[in-house]
């Protein structure tokens, strides 16, 4: 009998996989939906104000976690964001907002973390908060931080995540940008997603 | 002075919680109110509490958080719940515990029970249970799992559970004291083909793991490593966790029913036999 059972067990955990990867192919990114909480947090602004989900509200946020004296990922991932949103159709380019939270807020103080942001456009909003506020921020996205210890100058590298989120207007959580995703490919995910929740 | 920062959980589950601190009291209350020549000798009373101990320490201490951000304590965390924590709980033979619980259940309760026996004894049949313990680590490092389990609360703590679950079957179906010759316990032979056959997937998925040039569990890369760590030597010791310490937990459970084999051999012998060879 176990043996005619083998095969039957193997077709059907087969069909179940595929049942699990069948569809949703209509985006480029990691389609999260339904995995994560929708956007919430309470951070320092540039200007030292609170800053909260609802001073974006209405907009696509995109969050992402660096610090300032990142050496290449977090200036190629603005960059890459700038770009793909400035490829965007003009009535959808207001519409989005990047959020960039610093995970090093000992050395990313308001104003070094403004100027930072303004350099890679008017949408892009410098964020921080004490450690303990980021590490549940973090926490709340699965993600963590991480510190190396300091070299003979006192600069220190950050471990932190490589993707950028993506919540869709009404906050919810929609998209996970992985390295190695192409501009256009970015544009046009940020394209129909405020197609998609505008109407 | 020792971090008793490190015992608080990193993501408080209170179901986990309460699971553990039941099982640990039902364990506890039973030795205490069983007839003293049932209760467990005090190596088995440790074996039990350690494998429990350590499971509940991969799953709501600081432990946790170095596992949801480090490939390999992640499989660390995984070698606990689906090997060595269950491994030492069936290994310590909680048996004459679940006798005294089963008596002290009321007649409606156990026949509401019963389809939980129907579900056990499926799960339980030889080849469900080896593709079951297989199946479970392939199904969760499938990269596209594996990625969405680490990112989803909810995923996740269904994949340490479902291991920690099917650990438990597992190594009770291997090591379950009941002699195969008096009850209808598996075999001894067909134990250690079991615990042979499950070891070779795991060596593959490691060492394919091991060998592979690029990222596999890019989603380490993604979420943020616990410190900078090289994502090749992360990989690299998962990879060697998955491969090299699961495939020693078969040989030594190869070994231990061996023992047990030859140590029953030709001393217990069926009664209908004897009552055939008397008349």
């Amino acid at each position: 009998m176990t043996n005619r059972l083998l095969p039957l067990i193997l077709t059907v955990s087969v069909l179940a996989l595929t049942g699990c990867f069948g569809g949703e192919e209509q985006w480029h990114a990691k389609d999260i939906s339904g995995l994560m909480p929708e956007l919430e947090f309470e951070l320092v602004g540039t200007g030292g104000q609170t800053v909260t989900p609802k001073d974006s509200a209405g907009n696509i946020r995109l969050l992402y976690f660096g610090f300032t004296s990142c050496p290449d990922v977090c200036p190629t991932t603005l960059t890459d964001l700038r770009k793909a949103v400035n490829q965007l159709p003009p009535d959808y380019r207001d519409d989005v907002t990047t959020l960039f939270v610093s995970v090093d807020p000992q050395r990313d103080t308001p104003e070094r973390l403004g100027s930072y942001a303004s350099f890679f456009g008017d949408h892009v909003v410098g964020l921080t908060a004490a450690e303990p506020e980021l590490r549940e921020l973090t926490k709340r996205y699965r993600t963590t931080f991480g510190y190396d210890e300091p070299d003979a100058d006192g600069n220190y590298n950050v471990s932190h995540s490589s993707a950028v989120y993506v919540f869709d207007r009404s906050g919810k959580a929609r998209l996970l940008l992985r390295p190695g995703l192409t501009t256009q490919q970015v544009s046009e995910d940020l394209a129909h997603l405020a197609s998609e929740s505008r109407s | 002075m020792p971090d008793i920062g490190f015992l608080a959980p990193y993501d408080f589950s209170p179901l986990t919680i309460l699971s553990f601190a039941l099982v640990l009291a039902g364990y506890g209350y039973a030795l205490l109110h069983m007839e003293p020549e049932q209760r467990p000798g005090s190596v088995r009373i440790v074996a039990f509490v350690v494998g429990v101990l350590l499971c509940y320490g991969v799953m709501q201490t600081r432990f946790d958080y170095y596992s949801q951000y480090m490939f390999f304590v992640h499989r660390g965390q995984h070698l606990i719940l689906h090997h060595l924590g269950p491994f030492l709980i069936a290994l310590s033979n909680p048996l004459p515990i679940f006798r005294f619980w089963h008596e002290q259940m009321s007649p409606t309760l156990r026949s509401w029970l019963r389809p939980v026996g129907w579900v056990y004894r499926i799960l339980q049949q030889p080849v469900i249970a080896a593709v079951l313990f297989v199946g479970l680590i392939y199904f969760w490092l499938w990269p596209p799992i594996h990625f969405d389990a680490m990112l989803s609360r909810q995923l996740y703590w269904t994949m340490n559970w479902s291991m920690l679950l099917d650990g438990l079957l597992f190594w009770w179906l291997m090591f379950d004291p009941r002699s195969p010759v008096l009850t209808n316990a598996l075999g001894y032979g067909k134990r250690i083909l079991i615990l042979a056959a499950v070891a070779i997937p795991q060596m593959i998925l490691g060492a394919w793991i091991v060998f592979s040039r690029g990222m596999v569990y890019d989603v380490y890369e993604v979420c943020g490593r616990a410190w900078p760590m090289a994502p090749e030597t992360d990989q690299l010791l998962g990879g060697l966790l998955t491969w090299i310490p699961p495939a020693m937990m078969s040989v030594i459970g190869i070994l231990l029913i061996l023992r047990r084999a030859m140590h029953e051999d030709g001393r217990i012998v069926k009664p209908s036999r004897l009552a055939g060879e008397n008349s």
